[in-house]
């Protein structure tokens, strides 16, 4: 096998027909690794979503019986209703949920923007030698594990934390602050986790402009705070819509931080689903949860890729 | 602009202390002769023999690596396959669908992707355990990547496999001789990215294990939920270390095969 050479014959030896097969394998494995795992799983969760609640296993009815036949299925589809919707319609815990999730998922954008964007600034602006360390320790906390970083701040923020230590010896407060278990807890913990996807896309939009529209910016009168106004901020559009975007949509749907770091105040619907599936067994509810969320995250998930691909094909 | 403006440097010097100053803590507090995780009462590695001495969360971490390893080991071969079928695969039916189901699950809430996969573990009768486990990690890893060897494909030569085509290689030949040893960083990166991934998950994990497998991420969930541990901060000291050295390989590796990559460039172009 190792002289390319002498494999001509075998591999052109199954012509056409053979590297069709092969194409068409290439293709069709991951494809339908996608549909069974990743495509028909959604229409489970829609059909749960349609069922009503049962203290069986599962723990939801209909379920579809083939053996019946036709009448099987007809049955099936009759006993479908929109019942655990019309349910998230009339208890406020569900909408109030839904809305505190992106009313802290807008904000905390918004935050995670006005940390990152000078950090990525002067990253962008640095010696050319340093930027690739500066990357890597961008990166590296991106890699260490999510939720040992939420942990971290647990430590830190609660009554008897590190925080609360250094501000009661250097005499700026006499009381500790309560802060974990409250709402600025989760922000805090939002942008520092989500940290590096805001600065990573800034970066590379602001690591690709001319320097010297900045300077002819100034030559024409312009001052510094003006330049970067009017054009470094528009230049590095792209990468501001792209970072927010990577920031709002999976904050969203956001578990780990609420739970860990807010308080019983916090309302985000990922943990409405979670204690509507662990807790309360309730997956008709869990999975209507999970519809509407995902209905909420269409809008902003195709505007994310229209900007993408608008992007790459503005580069091309 | 070879000099930082004070600006920038009080950005850079303010915004990495952010990012690093809680986990230094972390670290620090890990080697705390006190329970009490907050009090500093001299320097211990007591926590560390305590969590050799843990079966449970033992147990747990063999359960996460031996899931990490499969699921991103699948992974790369599945999204290799699938950034290649993206980039060079044409025209071909349900191609939107197909880039489509590759890119969702990178915003997709975990919450969603685990209860939808757990749906149809159940539908289907599997039993939840670390093939269940597998199998979720394997299917969100393969679409990052996916994108990390897809970004590779696009910016290199296709004239290259072409030209390994013309000369009589079969395409399996010009995958395996040409393109293979070309994309092996962002193979390798991308498997790194996947088996970090797996190694992280908690929500999905959560969804799709049973009380016969349980993970590092989940026994650290339910300790975390009762308050700060030092033990815990002994753990994440260890998996903190294990992520570092790991990254910093990685880089290394990847800039040394870009350098060669180069250098072999210039060397072609020369003998041209």
């Amino acid at each position: 096998m190792g002289r390319p050479g002498l494999a001509v014959v075998d591999g052109n030896g199954c012509g056409f027909a053979g590297k069709l097969m092969r194409r068409a394998l290439l293709i069709a494995v991951p494809y339908v690794w996608l549909l069974a795992l990743f495509l028909i799983p959604f229409f489970i969760v829609l059909k749960i979503s349609l069922s009503d609640v049962e203290l069986a296993i599962p723990p939801y009815t209909p379920t579809l019986d083939l053996s019946q036949g036709w009448s099987g299925i007809t049955d099936f589809f009759s006993q479908l209703d929109f019942e655990n919707f019309v349910w998230l319609t009339e208890d406020d815990l569900y909408w109030k949920a839904y809305l505190s999730s992106v009313k802290i998922a807008l904000i905390s954008t918004v935050l995670t923007l006005l940390v990152g964007y000078p950090i990525a600034y002067g990253m962008a602006r640095a010696p050319a030698e340093w930027r690739p360390t500066l990357m890597m320790l961008v990166i590296l906390p991106f890699w260490t594990s999510f939720l040992i970083r939420v942990y971290a701040w647990m430590g830190i923020l609660s009554n008897e934390g590190y925080l609360n230590q250094i501000l009661l010896w250097l005499g700026i407060i006499s009381t500790p602050l309560t802060i974990l278990n409250t709402n600025t807890a989760v922000y805090i913990g939002i942008v520092y986790t989500y940290l590096p996807f805001m600065i990573l896309p800034i970066y590379s939009s602001l690591e690709r402009m001319d320097e010297s529209l900045i300077e002819a910016a100034e030559d024409l009168g312009c001052s510094r705070l003006k330049a970067f106004w009017l054009v470094t901020i528009p230049l590095s559009r792209p990468g501001i819509i792209a970072g927010c975007f990577l920031v709002m949509i999976p904050v969203i749907g956001e578990f780990v931080i609420p739970s860990l770091l807010g308080g019983s105040s916090t309302l985000m619907i990922g943990k409405v689903l979670w204690e509507e599936f662990f807790s309360n067994r309730d997956w008709p509810v869990a999975s209507a949860v999970a519809v509407v969320l995902l209905l909420i995250l269409v809008i902003p998930i195709v505007l994310f890729q229209r900007n993408q691909q608008k992007q790459t094909e503005a580069e091309q | 602009m070879n000099r930082l403006s004070w600006f920038n440097a009080v950005s850079l010097t303010l915004g990495f202390a952010f990012l690093y100053i809680p986990m230094v803590i972390l670290i620090i507090f890990s080697f705390n002769e006190s329970k009490l995780v907050t009090v500093w009462a001299g320097f211990s590695t007591k926590w560390y023999g305590e969590l050799a001495q843990n079966e449970a969360f033992l147990n747990a971490a063999w359960v996460t690596i031996r899931v990490a390893v499969f699921s991103s080991t699948l992974a790369t071969v599945l999204g290799t396959a699938a950034a290649y079928v993206l980039v060079r695969g044409g025209r071909f039916f349900g191609r939107t669908l197909f880039s489509g189901m590759i890119y969702a699950p990178l915003v997709m809430p975990e919450v969603i992707t685990g209860l939808s996969l757990l749906l149809l573990f159940i539908g289907i009768g599997l039993d939840r355990g670390i093939l269940t486990i597998v199998l979720a990690h394997t299917t969100f890893s393969m679409c990052f990547v996916s994108v990390v060897v897809s970004s590779r494909l696009v910016t290199f030569d296709k004239s290259l496999e072409e030209a390994a085509l013309d000369l009589g290689c079969s395409p399996a030949q010009a995958f395996r001789l040409v393109t293979l040893p070309i994309i092996a960083p962002a193979v390798i990166s991308g498997w790194l990215l996947a088996f970090t991934l797996s190694l992280d998950d908690l929500v999905i994990a959560s969804f799709t294990s049973g009380p016969s497998a349980t993970t590092l991420p989940i026994k650290i969930f339910s300790a975390v939920r009762l308050g700060v541990s030092p033990e815990i901060n002994a753990l994440s000291t260890i998996m903190i270390a294990v992520v570092t050295v790991g990254v910093i390989t990685a880089s290394l590796v990847t800039k040394r095969a870009m350098v060669r990559q180069k250098q072999d460039e210039l060397a072609a172009a020369r003998t041209e």
